[in-house]
């Protein structure tokens, strides 16, 4: 019976304690924030969507590297000697057009494991968290600032380059080639005049 | 009112129609308010701010959300039992709304002036639990037959407090006819049956704790009849999903939720009906001191809407601030904490009003 | 003649209010009791481990957030100490102050998560959104920090992502300040509240005998009153340094191991967790965080395994190494999981009500129990 009563009471009690709290609450001015209408401060460390500062960017590839879910595409081609690419805000020498920076935020997980082994420290996290689209591949950013024509001029530019520096190498090789031959030949003409025992087989090889 | 409508029409049927739509205007507004109510009070329980977007503050916003709920596709599943599937909203809100007739909302208006207006109400509820059985019978979703079986188990035990609370008001007032009960408590709020009622002298004094007792009995236990938290099992969203309502969306969810929202009301209308001095205002009238006669039933439905909403309140409040019981804690606290209670408060309210 | 039944099988989830996630449980019920329960897992398999093995070192940590979501800090901690141990590092003590500091509020930060959801299984849905609020203080720390809310990867091989901001000492101060009143208000209003009271005690008895051939780590199994908690029993990192209690179920209100005490030992952990925070808040010392983080992290041949005090329970890391950039293989012990095993046997012949109430209790994270 002294049980029973004490249950009630207990209950009824705890209740009305319970009441009074929410009570209290009720002229408590509220914690939450209107979203778009006001913002919460964002720290300066916040790690929001990335950028990419290309023009300091010199194509090392070390983000690309870094990132644990592949997000970040990047395709570089070699400058020619003749072009002028300019330093970064560090000092540091470019030596590769960056022709393709894509950095996809569908995949991005916000790690920043790519902001730290940047040496020209290009690529930043910032603030910015409103980004969302309708569409998947809107969210795929280029931040090559290089066209598709540019791109195009640089990557044959580099081929003919290439073809040429080739051509020259093979042209090297071939005069060097010839030049050796030349020796030999020459060589072996002496020999041969040395030994004064000339043979079909020999001259041949 | 009838009469003063049908001389106005001079068609009885017309008159009728009128007469008993005009709670329904009631209910409709009640429900837009006080959906955005409970909203807001648990926002600010909670520290948050709640519907902010739709109108100043919010105001609009349940207005907004009927016409989405207004739009939504009619989703009947594979298996459900169509016509009772169907015709289990409109049963559940019929028995809400039924009990609106006999509630009187002023001096003027109340929908049957019946002589057993209370007895009716305490039948006629019945039917909300057989429009829920169906509900959840008729979903074919384990959930909502889980709902279904634990709503028919719940109110149908807490009738009986409910009655016995009931029964102690009218044997201490001697009349079944909520008119009648109200007007006994006219005046000043210590003419409340929850103070003792009209009666005088010691018995008056002597009545005020057990009136209190029958006051929290029949508010506990009409708590569970309109399955508000902490009895709120049927629809124990931790648990049963939505219970008997699982199944439901668009417009015949929205029929759910109004009659949920009226039978709350209903409830406590019936509550300040008995023991808070029904329509009848606690500190008299400006009607009668100015002498303007049709200012006094104006003032009569604010008090009884003003009162009837406090209520509602608590039961928001109570809603926000407490967990939910379990299934077989519901049965004890009806079958072992009300029910001995309501009897033993019932006969020594009984011994007290032979004094 | 006897009516013929059959039992009721129900389906709970994968998609269903509380079962904290997409886990999935056949239940079989005869009315509303219990019969049978098993829980069917795997909605939320990631492949983390088979990940790992492709990963270089540093680029598991952030998968490694991912296996408890509420208690990032912890798992990266665990994680980065096996690495360590394996590549014999020896990091500075400001970053092991820090990593102390960071892993108490992550306990914190999940056990406010765990509590607040636990009401609201039972039915509040208050305490719930007060928990919330002072999570949020903590979160908004960790994004001063280190720029993340929720998956840090702050913990690294050797150090840390960041050193502490100037604002972290006094928003930690302020935090603790602010957080002791709002564990108050919760006790007021939900863990002696009768109703609360009577739907958790004496509910889900875990015996310590049971709890300890399951396996059961952390708040479950000390709420059965077996006082083992890792920071004291096998210290790491600087545990040693600071005194705390380890907090055991008593039985209350109830029996010992009972819905309850699990409860009411994460609602005193928090208190602890606030004491060693403020021993060692003021005690941090100067120092380099990045002076340990190696250049090129390449462990050499070997395995290791280490296991820390996560808010769920004992979180252990199985690394193997053959001396690659990569681990050969990862192994996760993830407490969850171990947790989640005994839910069939904690909850046959309890009610439907009950069995979310356990469930609860045991506090589990499917990204955690997946992986």
């Amino acid at each position: 019976m002294k049980k029973y009563l004490k249950n009630t009471w207990d209950a009824l009690w705890t209740i009305f304690i319970g009441m009074k709290v929410t009570w209290k609450h009720l002229f408590i001015p509220s914690v939450t924030i209107q979203y778009p209408d006001e913002h919460r401060p964002i720290p300066d460390r916040a790690r929001n969507r990335l950028y990419v500062n290309i023009d300091d960017c010199i194509g090392c590839m070390q983000c690309q590297r870094a990132c644990p879910v592949d997000c970040i595409d990047i395709k570089t081609v070699k400058a020619l000697p003749t072009d002028e690419l300019g330093l970064t805000s560090k000092g540091t020498k470019k030596a590769l057009w960056v022709t393709q920076f894509n950095i996809d935020f569908a995949k991005c997980m916000y790690c920043q494991l790519c902001v730290f082994p940047c040496p020209t420290e290009c690529i930043t996290m910032t603030k910015v968290f409103e980004f969302s689209e309708y569409e998947r591949e809107k969210l795929l950013y280029n931040f090559s600032n290089l066209t598709l024509s540019e791109v195009k001029e640089k990557e044959e530019n580099y081929a003919k380059f290439m073809e040429k520096k080739a051509a020259e190498k093979a042209a090297a090789a071939a005069a060097k080639a010839k030049a050796a031959a030349e020796a030999k030949a020459k060589q072996e003409a002496e020999k041969k005049d040395n030994d004064n025992k000339p043979s079909s087989e020999e001259k041949d090889s | 009112m009838y009469d003063l409508l049908t001389n106005l029409l001079g068609n009885q049927i017309v008159a009728y129609v009128i007469a008993a739509s005009l709670p329904l205007i009631f209910v409709l507004t009640f429900v837009l308010f006080a959906v955005l109510a409970e909203r807001k009070v648990s926002a600010h329980m909670q520290d948050r701010l709640g519907p902010m977007r739709v109108g100043w503050h919010g105001i609009i916003q349940t207005l907004a959300d009927m016409l989405k709920l207004l739009q939504k596709e009619d989703i009947v599943p594979e298996g459900a039992d169509r016509p009772l599937f169907n015709l289990a909203p409109l049963l559940t809100f019929l028995g809400t709304y039924a009990a609106f007739a006999a509630i009187p909302f002023a001096g003027i208006y109340v929908g049957s002036s019946t002589a057993i207006g209370i007895y009716y109400i305490t039948a006629v509820s019945g039917l909300v639990v057989a429009g829920l059985l169906l509900a959840g019978w008729a979903s074919d979703n384990k959930y909502s037959l889980y709902g279904a079986m634990r709503t028919a188990a719940q109110i149908v035990s807490y009738e009986i407090p409910t009655a016995i609370a009931i029964l102690t008001m009218v044997m201490v007032s001697g009349t079944l006819s909520l008119m009648k009960i109200s007007d006994m408590q006219t005046a000043h709020f210590w003419n409340w049956w929850i103070l003792g009622g009209p009666e005088t002298g010691i018995v008056k004094f002597l009545l005020i704790p057990f009136m209190i007792i029958t006051f929290l009995i029949y508010y506990i236990s009409s708590l569970a009849e309109v399955n508000r938290t902490p009895f709120d099992l049927p629809e124990a969203e931790s648990e049963l999903v939505s219970g008997y309502h699982t199944e439901y969306s668009g417009m015949k969810f929205a029929f759910f939720f109004l009659a949920e929202y009226a039978n709350m009301f209903a409830v406590s209308a019936i509550a300040v009906t008995l023991f808070l001095g029904g329509f009848h205002s606690p500190i008299g009238y400006l009607g009668h001191s100015l002498g303007i006669d049709w200012l006094i039933p104006v003032e009569q439905f604010f008090w009884f809407a003003f009162k009837g909403t406090a209520l509602v309140f608590v039961q928001m409040w109570l809603r926000w601030t407490l967990p939910r019981v379990r299934v077989d804690q519901l049965m004890v606290i009806c079958w072992k904490y009300l029910i001995p209670y309501a009897v033993v408060n019932l006969i020594i309210v009984g011994i007290i009003t032979l004094l | 003649m006897a009516l013929k039944t059959e039992e009721l099988v129900l389906n709970m989830g994968p998609q269903h209010p509380s079962t904290h996630g997409v886990l999935r449980l056949l239940v079989e019920l005869d009315g509303e009791l219990v019969v049978n329960v098993k829980p069917i897992i795997g909605y939320l398999h990631r492949c983390f481990e088979k990940h790992c093995e492709a990963l270089s070192y540093n680029q598991i940590v952030p998968y490694t957030d991912r296996l408890d979501y509420l208690a990032s800090m912890s798992n990266n901690l665990s994680y980065v100490m096996g690495v360590e141990k394996l590549m014999g590092i020896q990091v500075p003590e400001r970053v092991e102050y820090i990593r102390v500091i960071m892993a108490e509020l992550q306990r914190i930060a999940s056990h406010t998560v765990a509590l607040g959801t636990y009401g609201l299984d039972i039915g509040a849905f208050t305490p719930f959104l007060f928990l919330f609020r002072d999570r949020e203080k903590i979160l908004d720390i960790f994004e001063a920090t280190c720029g993340a809310r929720l998956l840090y990867n702050y913990i690294w091989v050797g150090g840390l992502s960041h050193d502490i901001p100037d604002e972290f000492v006094p928003m930690v101060k302020k935090f603790i300040k602010e957080f002791r009143p709002t564990i108050e208000e919760v006790n007021e209003l939900l863990s002696f509240n009768k109703i609360f009271i009577e739907r958790t005690a004496n509910i889900g008895v875990l015996p310590p005998d049971t709890a300890i051939n399951y396996g059961i780590t952390g708040p479950s199994l000390r709420g059965s009153g077996i006082k083992w908690d890792l920071r004291k029993n096998d210290p790491y990192s600087i545990y040693d340094r600071f005194d705390f209690d380890i907090p055991v179920g008593e039985g209350k209100v109830g029996t010992v191991g009972d819905s309850w005490d699990r409860y009411w030992v994460r609602m005193l952990e928090m208190e602890q967790s606030l004491r060693i925070i403020e021993q060692a808040i003021d005690n941090i010392p100067d120092g380099d965080v990045h002076e340990m983080v190696p250049k090129r992290i390449k462990a050499p041949k070997g395995n290791v395994y280490v296991r820390a005090e996560n808010p769920k329970g004992e979180l252990g890391f199985f690394i193997l190494s053959d001396g690659k950039n990569n681990p050969f293989r990862v192994k996760v012990r993830p407490p969850s999981f171990v947790n989640l095993s005994v839910l069939g046997e904690l909850s046959k012949g309890y009610l439907v009500a009950d069995l979310i109430a356990i469930l609860g209790s045991l506090d589990i994270v499917l990204g955690e129990i997946d992986r």
